[in-house]
């Protein structure tokens, strides 16, 4: 064959393509995500249920307006909007007045992606962006959260969750704080083993890491997501609070009870993982976990916050572009510093 | 507008308004723009502290254009427009004290808004004064304008009022990120969205297709 006469496209990885579509991805995430969610329903009842409706339904609402209003064919089928609605779900606490719901489902889809031009050119994650937005929006909404396996989750729904549009919800439901605000400002410790199992109160879908940690081990078996992302994070995270930990027991917390609480886990396997938002090379994959694993302590340990995973993952995809500047292979018959030898 | 025939002092009036507003097309004096625009008072104050300061650089400037060297012309503006400043400074504090805390150091920053040091040497350097007076005017009313539309947005979704006036019963839920600086880069761009939308569908109606 005489190459003399073809044009040949020269581009990075990957060469080698894999029969797999959007839509297959996406419906093996959700999938990965079932135990979490079954978890969720199961803890928070008809509030879960109706926020992760909600959430999804909003998404893909979103989602479908903003492909008409750029005159594009309709994206709603590849499942990515869904994706994005249940992930936002899931990050909410289960109360939330679903008109918020709706309110931090469109940001998510029309700021965190639209505007960028759609599916894999969001440098950030779309949920969390939606979640960021939302948390600076309504803070105390978004930080009320309610009791969970309550004796009338099934029946009756959290008064907040049905509050009319713009209106302030009505809290009277039983609240209480979740495990990180208790140790942030009460210096509380909950039990590392509540933590991992997932009987304590939180966002809707962040409660049991035990669950969480499953799904993820189905979508590196299934080859979906790399296990460098979330493996370096958790050390990362158990790294830097066990050294914390180890110099002075009393001020701060364990590191299981870092690993264990809040959205982390969530954080670590499911959003930080986002194909679009994170580095390409192997190297700049570890740093980008370390990054984010670092700022998640910082942030818990020394910010006005109780959580960080969410800021620290999206400071995290800010940097991903770079990292990747920055950790650019070697092209093959040059030296480092990208001359011929 | 035609273009064969030089513009009239109406259209050096008009063009800031619309065509070349200040904050929406030439995208000057953002700093203002973005840090005062929380409530539609500070807006609108803002404003007008703004277009007093421009109208009487521009004509200042524009009647003393042929005795300013150039080497010096830059140093000459700024000296012209910090006293116009000063004057809107102590005229703000004596009116509302108030209105002069809200506002703060921005009051003096005009001093450095690059709106009014540009249409002092992009025009009133080089044109008599009623045209002069007539773009200071124009573009003052520009940047007013913009920054209405800016502060109406924030202040009835970030505090449920318009000019302090609740519109909404007692149970509305305030959107705080609305009256933090995070809101204020929001609702610029999404207004740059909508006008820009709509120059591009005023564009493609002048044009024959």
């Amino acid at each position: 064959m005489s190459g003399l006469d073809k044009t040949l496209l020269v581009s990075s990885s990957p060469h080698v393509r894999k029969g797999r579509a959007v839509d297959r991805i996406m419906f093996e995430v959700m999938l990965a995500l079932l135990p979490a969610v079954a978890w969720s329903l199961w803890s928070f009842g008809l509030g879960a249920l109706f926020t992760l409706l909600t959430a999804i339904a909003a998404s893909v609402l979103a989602e479908h307006l903003a492909c008409r209003m750029v005159g594009r064919p309709s994206t709603v089928r590849d499942g990515s909007a869904m994706l994005t609605g249940l992930l936002f779900g899931l990050t909410l606490p289960p109360g939330l007045a679903l008109w918020m719901v709706v309110v931090g489902a469109f940001i998510a889809i029309f700021l965190g992606k639209a505007l960028f031009g759609g599916l894999g050119y969001n440098p950030f994650n779309p949920a969390l962006v939606g979640r960021a937005v939302m948390q600076a929006t309504f803070p105390v909404a978004m930080t009320t959260w309610v009791a969970s396996t309550a004796p009338e989750r099934f029946t009756r729904l959290p008064s907040t969750t049905l509050a009319w549009p713009l209106t302030q919800p009505v809290v009277d439901v039983v609240s209480g704080p979740t495990p990180l605000s208790a140790w942030k400002f009460s210096h509380q410790a909950t039990d590392a083993a509540d933590l991992f199992m997932g009987s304590t109160m939180g966002s809707a879908g962040e409660t049991s890491a035990l669950l969480i940690l499953l799904g993820g081990v189905y979508l590196v078996g299934r080859k979906v997501m790399g296990w460098r992302i979330p493996v370096t994070i958790l050390a990362t995270v158990a790294v830097v609070s066990g050294a914390l930990w180890l110099w002075d027991p009393t001020t701060y917390a364990s590191p299981w009870f870092h690993l264990f609480s809040g959205g982390l886990m969530l954080g670590a396997v499911f959003m930080a993982t986002d194909m679009v938002g994170s580095p390409m090379t192997h190297t700049g994959v570890v740093l980008y976990g370390i990054l984010i694993g670092v700022l998640v302590v910082v942030i818990r340990t020394w910010a006005g916050m109780p959580e960080g995973v969410m800021y620290a993952i999206l400071l995290g995809n800010a940097l991903a572009p770079h990292l990747d500047r920055l950790i650019q292979p070697r092209v093959y018959g040059t030296t480092r510093k990208g001359k011929a030898p | 507008m035609s273009s064969s025939s030089p513009p009239t002092t109406t259209d050096e009036f008009i063009k800031g308004l619309w065509r070349e507003n200040p904050v929406f097309v030439q995208v000057l004096g953002m700093c203002p723009t973005l840090a005062v625009t929380n409530s539609a008072v500070n807006a609108v104050a803002m404003g007008l502290a703004t277009t007093f300061v421009l109208v009487m650089s521009n004509l200042a400037i524009s009647a003393i254009r042929r005795f300013v060297p150039k080497q010096v012309r830059i140093v000459t503006y700024i000296l012209l427009i910090a006293t116009f400043v000063t004057v809107v400074d102590y005229a703000i504090a004596a009116i509302s004290l108030p209105l002069h805390k809200a506002l703060g150091a921005f009051i003096s920053l005009i001093v450095v808004n690059c709106i009014i040091l540009g249409r002092a040497e992009a025009f009133a350097g080089k044109n008599p004064i009623l045209p002069s007076l007539a773009d200071g005017l124009g573009m003052g009313i520009g940047f007013t304008g913009a920054l209405l539309t800016l502060g109406v947005v924030r202040e009835v979704l970030g505090m449920g009022t318009l000019f302090g006036v609740a519109l909404f019963p007692a149970a509305f839920q305030p959107w705080v990120i609305m009256v933090l600086p995070a809101g204020g880069f929001f609702t610029l761009s999404a207004w740059m969205l909508v006008f820009n939308a709509l120059r591009r569908r005023q564009r493609a109606l002048s044009e024959p297709a």
